[in-house]
């Protein structure tokens, strides 16, 4: 009688850890599997692109690992999906993955009407045009009458409707499924101009026949904040993202980096000690580990890190960090604390 | 009264109601229909359910939305202040222009194909055999982006744009050609054409009539290419020549003014045509074939050349095993143009269930309005084909 009452009470306590601990069924379900499912772009350099080993890499992709990093203690815990433009949304409504980390613009009717939440801006971004150099068009004012290529199912068709409509200027549009055609397209000459996001211009720019001959205008037409999105209806794992994100945004502005994070865990300041988990039980909140940041800083790197290796300095895309630097240098990059 | 009691005597007098096949026939339909709707109310209900659930918008009401992009090539005035409905309507009317083009393009080069492949020279029917084999084989996805690829980087840019006479223009951008410009008036020179048109098929008639009663073919064909021409060119000048061409001028990047063919629905018309006419070609061939030998012996005894034997006696017959697998085709054409996304070509699928799903999110109910439209156009089509069908079938009196 005895030991059925205090298996009871054990099985009860359990219950209510579990409960108090995770409560997010996406976490459940990506514990149960053992992989992280991710949803990627089809090929974007320094977002998300397969390496000649077959690696995926990229911003979006660090996103992936990172969170795969805090609840596994291994980045490579996770299968990637490459979805095209057109298929994001519906892919992560349906279930096909649980978090989408696409380059993907975060506009008001995507956050309010699709089911989706978003939880950061990895990237802020703005769509930009690039044109051949020797066509004499240095300003998207430029541009009147031309013929301007571009993907479809994404935020630019609007805006480039949006600024030639109120400029009161004259185009031609012509949208591809997919970005590679479209740069061909363009690179063929078919089109005066190819306009996305800035950031996918140096990229696409690479990749061009000829680099040199192509410039990137100066102006950008459009806010493009850039950032991973979940399903609506699971709190839990949403802050679970949010915070992953955080962690690394506050490590770079705390100094933490992979390199030095083993010296880093006898810091005695505070706000690092509650980064790396020493005090309080902020991972244990967030149905993790204490040493959560510890595990993505080590495995994945701070935001810095991640901006320098896959878009920055260390990379051939070579964008300067921008608006992306960290409000203490007069980026935009800014965490709450964690507290 | 007497009915019934004949009724009642020829009814088996002692069958059980289950053992009644007409009466179990009904029974077992009506659950079969029941498990049918109770399948698809469940299913809408739980889409319903679940869309309500994960917090998506629903309901038809985007269609009012402003649409905000704008579209490249469209038949009807569009502009990024209309809304997705606008949308829905420019796409399919594009759909419908290149399913059209094609489907009139590759029942031409289909025909030849066909005969081509049974001609008695050996070069000719091995060159149609080789055509169909290569095409087929490969898909129709690759042919669209190989000739669009293909077609881009030969045509010279804008300011090196190949001129004919500085009315016809040949760029990466398109064809550009003049366009008529109509004015008052304009409309008597069409009702001439109308006239001209009538009074030709009129003159045929009356040929044919002089021909079974006398013999001899009085000359209609002349008479009705010159009825067509020369009426509409009366009234051109009777009514002060009301039409005049708006020539396409080069300005800043492009050509303005004119008319342009562009070259993406170039390049995804001629795939769609090479790659369906390979298959009509086939089923001319074994259409052609299916017409036994002796018509075409006895028409040859009757000294019919090959032409004559073709055209008057095997075709008309081959018509009857023909139509059934080309009507196939056609609707193949239809659904394979949706392909056009690839290269940029705005039709139904690209615009309405691309651009305008993405912008609004709401993927089921225009998936929902997309395959309705295709199930309509499909048949309406096929619908056609068994008018047509009907009319050439064998009759027997």
């Amino acid at each position: 009688m005895k030991t059925a009452l205090s298996a009871v009470l054990i099985a009860a306590a359990a219950v209510a850890t579990a409960h108090a601990q995770s409560g997010s069924p996406t976490l459940e379900k990506v514990k149960k599997d053992g992989y992280l499912k991710c949803g990627v772009s089809d090929g974007l350099a320094g977002f998300s692109n397969p390496d000649a080993q077959g690696n995926w890499t990229g911003i979006d992709v660090d996103v992936c690992r990172a969170v795969a990093a805090a609840i596994f203690d291994d980045p490579n815990a996770v299968r990637y999906t490459a979805t095209t433009a057109k298929e994001r949304f519906t892919a992560l409504q349906s279930g096909e993955f649980d978090l989408l980390s696409r380059n993907t613009t975060i506009t008001m009717q995507r956050d309010v009407a699709l089911g989706l939440e978003f939880t950061n801006v990895t990237y802020y971004d703005g769509q930009g045009f690039i044109v051949k150099a020797g066509s004499g068009v240095a300003s998207v004012n430029d541009l009147n009458g031309a013929t301007i290529c571009t993907q479809s199912g994404t935020t630019t068709e609007l805006n480039v409707a949006d600024y030639f409509g109120s400029h009161g200027m004259q185009y031609q549009i012509l949208t591809f499924e997919k970005e590679a055609e479209a740069l061909s397209a363009y690179d063929s000459g078919r089109c005066d101009a190819y306009t996305t996001d800035q950031s996918g211009l140096y990229a696409a720019r690479l990749e061009l026949s000829d680099a040199n001959a192509n410039v990137v205008l100066p102006e950008l037409i459009s806010k493009e904040p850039l950032g991973p999105a979940v399903r609506q209806g699971d709190d839990r794992w949403e802050d679970l993202v949010r915070w992953t994100f955080y962690a690394m945004v506050n490590a770079e502005e705390l100094g933490v980096t992979s390199q030095n994070i083993d010296e880093q865990l006898n810091s005695q300041n505070p706000e690092i000690r509650r980064l790396l988990g020493i005090e309080g039980d902020f991972g244990e909140q967030l149905g993790l580990t204490k040493d959560w940041a510890v595990r993505i800083i080590r495995k994945v790197g701070n935001y810095g890190e991640i901006f320098e290796r896959n878009v920055g300095s260390g990379s051939p895309l070579q964008i300067a960090r921008g608006k992306n630097a960290l409000w203490t240098n007069g980026g935009l990059q800014y965490a709450p604390p964690i507290r | 009264m007497s009915g019934q009691d004949e009724a009642a005597a020829i009814a088996p007098p002692s069958t059980a109601f289950w053992a009644d096949p007409r009466l179990r026939g009904i029974v077992f339909q009506a659950i079969a229909l029941g498990l049918v709707v109770w399948l698809f109310w469940t299913m809408a209900s739980n889409a319903a359910d679940a869309l309500k659930r994960s917090g998506q918008a629903t309901g038809w009401s985007f269609l009012w939305n402003t649409a905000g992009f704008d579209i490249g090539f469209k038949l009807v005035p569009y502009t990024a202040r209309d809304r997705h409905i606008d949308v829905l309507v420019v796409g399919l009317l594009n759909t419908l222009l290149i399913s059209g083009l094609g489907i009139a393009l590759a029942t031409l080069l289909g025909f030849v194909i066909g005969i081509a492949r049974l001609s008695p020279n050996w070069l000719v029917s091995r060159m149609a055999a080789a055509y169909v084999e290569f095409v087929r084989n490969v898909p129709l996805l690759l042919w669209i982006l190989f000739f669009y690829l293909a077609l881009i980087p030969v045509l010279p840019p804008v300011k090196q744009a190949l001129s004919l006479g500085d009315t016809v223009f040949l760029t990466n951008r398109g064809l550009y050609m003049p366009k008529l410009h109509w004015t008052d008036g304009a409309g008597s020179i069409v009702w001439a054409l109308l006239a001209g048109i009538a009074l030709a098929v009129a003159t045929t008639i009356w040929a044919r009539r002089r021909q079974r009663a006398t013999g001899k073919r009085p000359p209609d064909l002349l008479i009705g290419f010159a009825l067509i021409v020369l009426l509409p060119v009366a009234a051109f000048f009777a009514a002060g020549a009301p039409v005049s061409l708006e020539f396409p001028t080069l300005k800043g990047f492009n050509f303005a003014g004119g008319m342009s063919i562009l070259p993406e629905l170039v390049a995804l018309l001629f795939a769609l045509t090479i790659y369906t006419a390979a298959y009509i070609g086939e089923i001319v061939r074994s259409g052609i074939e299916g017409v036994s030998k002796g018509q075409s012996e006895a028409a040859s005894a009757l000294g019919l050349s090959r032409g004559q034997r073709l055209r008057l006696v095997v075709i008309p017959q081959a018509m009857r095993i023909i139509i059934p697998p080309l009507t196939s085709q056609y609707l193949n054409l239809t659904k394979n143009s949706s392909l056009a996304a690839a290269i940029a070509f705005p039709d139904l699928v690209h615009v309405f269930a691309g651009t305008s799903l993405n912008q609004t999110g709401q993927a089921l109910e225009i998936l929902a309005i997309t395959a309705a439209i295709y199930l309509t156009i499909s048949l309406v089509t096929s619908g056609l084909m068994n008018i047509y069908n009907h009319m050439t079938r064998l009759k027997e009196r």
